[in-house]
Formats: C-alpha cells, structure tokens, sequence
C-alpha cells in the first residue's frame, strides 16, 4: 500500500486484462477519492467498463492489485462487491418488469423472517428510503409501470441503499431529460457530502464539466492521465481521448438547398398532434425537445413502424403511402432508430449481411443472391463510412458502439435512402466517431439527401442542423434556423425554453 | 514456437480453438466412425455406410424443417404427426379409393403442406407462441390420421409406390437422391437467397428486421409450410418403406429432428444455424442408432445413451465456441 493510502478510497495498480488476444486493458491505474465524483472518459473500447466490471468482480484481472478502504481489495461477483461496499448502475438498465420497487431494491438481499420473506416489514423499509429521496411512487409499485427515468432513479436509490462507499454510475443520463439529469445531480451532489464516491460515466463532456470533480482519461486500454477537472479544457481531454485534436466537433457544410423532398402535413398519432412540416435536399432538419414529447413516435409513424391516425405525406410530390417499413424503404425513406440494439443489429450475424438486409432486393440474381456484389458494396460503403472491422464476416456483437452505428447508419447508406431519418445518430458513441458520422452527415446532405435528424443533445442538433424544429407536449412550438444559431441570436437556453413550452 | 511470447501462445490457442469450433461437430462424428469401426470392422463396409445413409433420409428431411423453425425462434411438434398424417392419406386414397400413386403423394404432401401454413399463419398473425400452437396440432393432425383410417393399418401393393424406397438411380438408392436434392436445395435457400437471410434476420432479432423491412409474416408462414412439405415427403419415403399406411407412426420423431438440428449448431436463441451443420447432426444421430445396433447395445440403454450423447456434443461445442458469446 502506497503511502497515501488514507487519501484514497480505491486504489487500483497495475491492472491488465486479456480477452483471447484481445488485450482489454493494459497495466492501467485508477485512485479514488472519498467524496468526489471521479470521471472516467475514452472511447468505447477504451477498457473502462471492463475496468468497471474487474472492480464489483465481473471480470478477473490477468494482473494488478487494488485496495478499497484501506484493505486489499477483489470481488468474486457484484453481491460481494457489494457486501464490500462498491455498487454499480449498469448502462443498460436491467429491471425485473414484474417486480414491485421494493422487490427490486432488496433484490438479492430479502428480508427474511427465517425462510420466509417478510414483505410488509420490505415494503415499509422502502418507503422510508423513497420518502427520503422524495420518490412520488408507492413501495409497491411495480417496475414496469415506472417511466423509464424513474427505472433509473430506483436503480440508484438501490445502490445508495446498500450503503455504498462508492457507487458506479454508467452513462446514468443516457436516457434521462433535462428536469431528470438535474435531479440526479442533487442526488449525487447530496451522496458527496456523505463522503460517497461517485465513478461517473459518460460521453457527455458539459454534465461531466458541471458534477464531476476529477477525471480519468483511457485510450486503447491504456490509463492517459488524472486530472482535477478545473485544470483541463474541453479539448485537452478530446486530444487525450482520441490521442489527437478534433479540429471541429461539428463538421458541418454548408450546401446548397434543393427542392422539397418530403413533406408532412398535419400528422396526428399516439403522442403527436397535427405535425407538419418540410425537408429539402441537402438539408439536415433537427428536431429538438425533451424525451418523450413525440419526436421519435412522430418518425416511427413517418416510417410505418406505428399507425398514423390522420395527415398526408407526400415525396417528391408524390403523396407517399406506407404500410410497413418495408413500403418506406422502396419508396426510399429510411430510419435509423434510436435504440440500436432492439431495433437496430441482429447481434450474432456478420457485418455484411447486417449491412445489405434492407437492400437485398436489389442484390437479386434470379432467386439467387449476387453474393460477390453483396460483398463488394458492402466493403464500399464500410470504407466510406470509415468502419473499424478486421472482416466484414465478423459478428456486429464484436464491434464497439460506435462501430455498431456505423454498420446502422451504412445498411441505410447502402438502401440508397431519399429521405434519412436518423433518431439519435451518436447515442453511445464516443467523441471520435460522433465528429465522424457528423462529417458522413454533411456528406450525404451535400448528395443531395434530406436528413432529419432527432437528438436530445443540444449542441447536436444546433451544430449539425440547417434548421431545427422544437417539439413540445407532441406538438411542434418553435423553429430556429441555422443563420440564427450561428449568429447567436438563438442559444441553447431559447431552445431550452420553447421544448418547455415557456416560449 | 518456443519462445513465443504468452500473447502468442493464446493467439495460437485460440485458433485452435477457433478450427475446432467450426468444425468441432465434424470431429466428433469422426471419432464416432473410428471407435465404431473398431468394435465392429463390418461398420465401414460400403453397403452399411449405404444403408446408414438411405436410413436417415428421413430423419434428415425432418430435421432440416425443424431447423428453419428453430432458427426463426420457433418450434414445429407436428413433424411426427404429419408422417401418420401423410401416410394414411396416401393409403387410403391408394388402396381404398384407387387413385394412382402420383395423384396420392400430391394429396399427402399437400395435406401436410397445408398443415404447416395453417401453423405459420396462428404463429405469425396471431402471436400464438409457437410450442403451444404445434403441440395443439400435433394433437389435431394425429386424430385426423385414426379419424380416415378408421385406426387400421392398410398395405400398400403399389410397386412403383414401394420402389421409391428400394429402388435405385444409377447405383445410389432413392432415397439418399432424394435427401441430397433436398439438401441442396435447402443449402440454396438458407445461405444463397433472400429468404434465408430473412429468416435469420427474423431469428437474431425480429424488432430489427420489421425495421430493415421484413416481412416477419411471410417468414414466420414461409419456414413452417416449408416444414409442412418436406414432412411430406418424409412420410412418402417412410410409408414406401414400410408398405403399410398406419395413423400410429412417426411418434417421438420431432426429438431425432431437433437433436439432429441442435447437433448441427442451430440455435434456440435464434437466427444461428448453418445446413452443412444439420448434414452432420443427421449424420451423428443415424450413426448412434446404427452403430449402437451393430455393437449390440441392447435398445433399452440406446435411448439413454443417445440422449448423454447429445448432451455431451452440445457441451463440447459450446465449450469450443466460449470466445464467441
């Protein structure tokens, strides 16, 4: 133990990990302190969820030691790491639907009368603890009537009430609004003052800027370096992550704007009323709001994924019908959805035939597939869109997150869309690979493609749009053009207030 | 190599483990073949090694349905009952009504065919789950077969009939003909057209395959009429076999079909399995009943050690297979 092992709550050294040949991390350190919100930042890939998952026992280290509070430290499995103090907020929230939320709070750790399970005494013991968070839900309440925000914030409840030493928050925002994000941070501003260490995941840089007190940059699964925060820039830790300088993080063209290309006109469904709109060639038209205000539900129908209750679309002039997705891609409308691994990849099957699934069709030769063709565009449209991937043969599963987007946003490529509606295009996707599908972006806008672009992310959507329509309680309330944006006449906070319904 | 590093060493080992992965299965029925040749040299004489292949025939066309349903997340139970089905229909319009043979095997085979649409469309536009749906029918289609029959076997006289099993083309009996053809074709169909990545779009993941434009529907109808016919034909060959039309055969055959499919790496999660895999899970299981004759293990343990074999193959490819998941 080194000399100040007072000062800090987990020490990890020397820590290495293999997967087959694959080296995951690479003697790498980490030190915590009590009571501070320690960020770790890097790609996807770049060894910190594997870090995460040697620590609460996932994974076992090839080598390396660490010490949590004072004591050499290793868990077999995340219960143990929890008996000692270390919990974790997976990514991927992996609620029991069925379970009442005191259920899911004692998961694993019941409260027993003998063998029995003493529900009531569970129950009351809940509602204690979501009283004091000021949770508005019963103990009884169950899992899968929660929206899904408050999933979250009983999965972090359930870690604060284990009484955790230190709590592993994976990209705890990625699914939360603005209002929600603000109320996590009380949470994690109130467990600071309680000496609770807080390791914070995530990929956006302004949250870690506004909790975070320190950060930890990975690359490659390598450690870079530690820093307090109010020592480095923004672009001192993208150089460090992406171990070169992102000239620009919004690489937008500006080029010339055709003819309409698809046109909505007062569109009503489950969740959006009387929508309409225009997108012409060339132009990349955001959509703003809050989660859940009918954004994506509005796209979903446009694409034929859900029902539309009324309202005409036309494309290209033409009225533009559809019955399923399938209609929408012959006609040369194409969706990149925003959960990609529901609705985007099957997992266990290659790069390539991921990539060509839409367009199939076209790579007909009698009943026949042209499989040789197949694969030639398949490795055109890879290169083009910049895929890291040893073989297109390889499963999607082996590829990070961003790559994986990559494949999403090439088999629409490949479909040869004329309207590309992409619902948050660099959700999960580290910093590297977002300035990348921006730049594909602007590319494929400048070929004459309409692109709609959907994003929570405000920086997104004002750095990348030629104009941006503001959603509201599922209806559109405001509409800012890019002029405007980079004039700073509009900024973030009138964008804010008319997704809020002040403006 | 020996001083490869220890990042070598693993590399090494894991494309060794690689190779057997992909061909882990091969090999296991490979050391079957040897440790039965050496028990009984006659196993590897050529007319047994004929004999074993016109043997499975049967069980392949079966097994190669229950792959396609498995793959799309599925199950068919009906295969055993689609045999008596066909059968008997082919009996009793054969025999009892005197149509002529050609005219009987399109009406078996278009009974069985039509079967396994009607399974397809309660799956697919009802969301029926697939185990309750073909469990239910097994139970329908093998009443019909005692319904038309009255329950009483009838011969079949038909020579052009019986010599679909025991007559030959060109030296090579009709059925492995038949087994071939149809494995060339499923070959085409599963890894060459548009179908067959349909399928396995639907299997990996269903959500996303609505979403790249598939019909879930026309799949999900396609791969258990596919199963339907090439039940069909299964029972033809069977019947042609045994000379006799009867409503009580083909019981606990679906289990041969899905050990066979499973054998051949297709997943129950869906969306994973390959046709040459299915070829050697036929040819594992035809081997464990025929060889298992020929070293005289006495039928009451076959069964057991059947099913540890199954087990144990399984094991050893998922053993193999660990990097992938």
């Amino acid at each position: 133990m080194s000399e100040q092992g007072r000062e800090y709550i987990l020490e990890c050294e020397g820590i290495s990990k293999a997967f087959g040949g694959t080296q995951a991390l690479k003697n790498v350190q980490l030190h915590v302190k009590p009571g501070e919100v320690h960020a770790l930042l890097g790609e996807n890939g770049a060894g910190k969820s594997t870090l995460m998952k040697i620590v609460i026992g996932l994974y076992k280290q090839d080598s390396g030691t660490m010490v949590f509070d004072g004591k050499p430290y290793q868990a077999r499995g995340p219960v143990d790491a929890i008996k000692s103090g270390i919990s974790m907020i997976h990514q991927e929230l992996n609620p029991e639907p069925h379970l009442t939320i005191a259920e899911s709070i004692f998961l694993k750790r019941e409260d027993h009368n003998g063998i029995f399970l003493n529900k009531r005494r569970q129950n009351e013991r809940t509602q204690k603890i979501l009283d004091e968070f000021g949770f508005p839900y019963p103990a009884t309440t169950l899992i899968r009537d929660l929206k899904l925000a408050d999933v979250q914030m009983v999965e972090i409840i359930r870690a604060v009430s284990t009484n955790a030493k230190m709590i592993i928050m994976d990209e705890p925002t990625s699914s939360l609004d603005a209002q929600e994000t603000e109320h996590l941070f009380r949470v994690i501003r109130d467990l600071k003052k309680q000496g609770v260490a807080i390791i914070y995941i995530s990929h956006r840089m302004a949250e870690i800027y506004e909790i975070c007190d320190t950060v930890s940059v990975f690359r490659d699964g390598q450690f870079i370096g530690s820093s307090a925060l109010k020592d480095v820039t923004n672009d001192d830790l993208i150089a460090m992550m992406v171990g070169r300088r992102v000239e620009n993080q919004f690489p937008k063209v500006d080029c010339p704007i055709g003819d309409v290309v698809f046109k909505a006109e007062h569109l009503s469904g489950k969740g959006f009323e009387d929508i309409s709109f225009e997108v012409h060639a060339g132009e990349i038209l955001g959509f703003s709001g809050l989660v859940g205000s009918g954004r994506s539900e509005t796209m979903r129908a446009i694409f034929g994924m859900d029902p539309l209750e009324s309202g005409k679309m036309y494309l290209n002039g033409k009225e533009f019908k559809r019955k399923n997705p399938g209609d929408s891609i012959s006609q040369g409308v194409c969706m990149v959805n925003e959960d990609r691994k529901n609705f985007g990849l099957c997992l266990f099957r290659s790069i390539r035939e991921n990539t060509s699934l839409p367009s199939l069709p076209e790579h007909q030769k009698g009943v026949l597939l042209n499989q040789a063709r197949e694969k030639r565009e398949v490795e055109e449209v890879s290169r083009t869109l910049l895929l890291k991937a040893a073989s297109i043969e390889h499963n999607a599963f082996s590829l990070s997150g961003g790559n994986q987007q990559k494949v999403v946003i090439a088999k629409w490529i490949m479909a040869g869309p004329k309207l590309l509606i992409m619902d948050e295009p660099t959700r999960g996707v580290d910093v590297g690979a977002k300035a990348e599908i921006y730049t594909l972006m602007s590319k494929f806008a400048a070929e004459g493609m309409a692109i709609i672009m959907v994003s929570s992310e405000l920086p997104e959507v004002m750095g990348m749009s030629d104009r941006v329509l503001v959603y509201h309680e599922g209806r559109i309330n405001g509409e800012f053009f890019r002029k405007e944006i980079i004039s700073g006449e509009v900024t973030q906070e009138v964008i804010l207030s008319s997704a809020f319904g002040v403006a | 190599m020996a001083s490869s590093s220890r990042t070598g060493q693993i590399s090494r080992q894991d494309r060794i483990r690689s190779l057997l992965g992909q061909y882990g299965i091969g090999i296991v029925l490979i050391i079957m073949m040897i440790v039965i040749a050496i028990m009984e040299p006659r196993f590897m004489t050529p007319g047994n090694i004929i004999n074993v292949a016109t043997q499975i025939s049967i069980n392949g066309l079966l097994c190669y349905g229950l792959c396609l349903c498995i793959t799309t997340g599925g199950i068919d139970l009906t295969v055993g009952a689609q045999l008596a089905l066909t059968s008997c229909i082919i009996g009793q319009t054969m025999s009892v009504l005197g149509w002529p043979a050609i005219l009987s095997i399109l009406a078996g085979v278009g009974v069985a065919t039509l079967f396994g649409f009607i399974d397809g469309v309660l799956i697919a536009k009802f969301n029926m789950f697939p185990f309750v749906v073909t469990l239910s029918m097994q139970l329908v289609i093998r009443g019909l077969s005692q319904v038309i029959t009255g329950g009483r076997a009838v011969m079949l006289t038909n020579d052009w009939f019986t010599g679909i099993y025991s007559s030959k083309l060109a030296g090579i009996p009709m059925p492995i003909i038949i087994f071939a053809v149809v494995t060339v074709i499923m070959y085409l169909m599963l890894h060459w057209t548009k179908f067959g990545r349909y399928i396995f779009a639907v299997g990996g993941n269903v959500n996303a395959a609505i979403a790249a434009g598939v019909s879930r529907f026309w799949v999900i109808v396609g791969v258990y009429t596919i199963s339907g016919v090439l039940a069909g034909l299964a029972s033809m060959i069977y019947t042609s076999k045994t000379g006799s039309a009867q409503s009580n055969i083909g019981i606990g055959y679906e289990t041969d079909a899905i050990a066979a499919a499973v054998l051949g790496g297709t997943s129950f999660a869906g969306g994973i399995a390959t046709i040459p895999g299915c070829v050697l899970g036929i040819f594992i299981i035809g081997l464990i009943y025929n060889g298992m004759n020929m070293i005289g293990v006495s039928s009451y343990y076959q069964s057991i050690v059947k099913g540890l074999i199954i087990i144990g193959a399984v094991m050893l490819d998922m053993v193999m297979n660990k990097n992938k998941h």
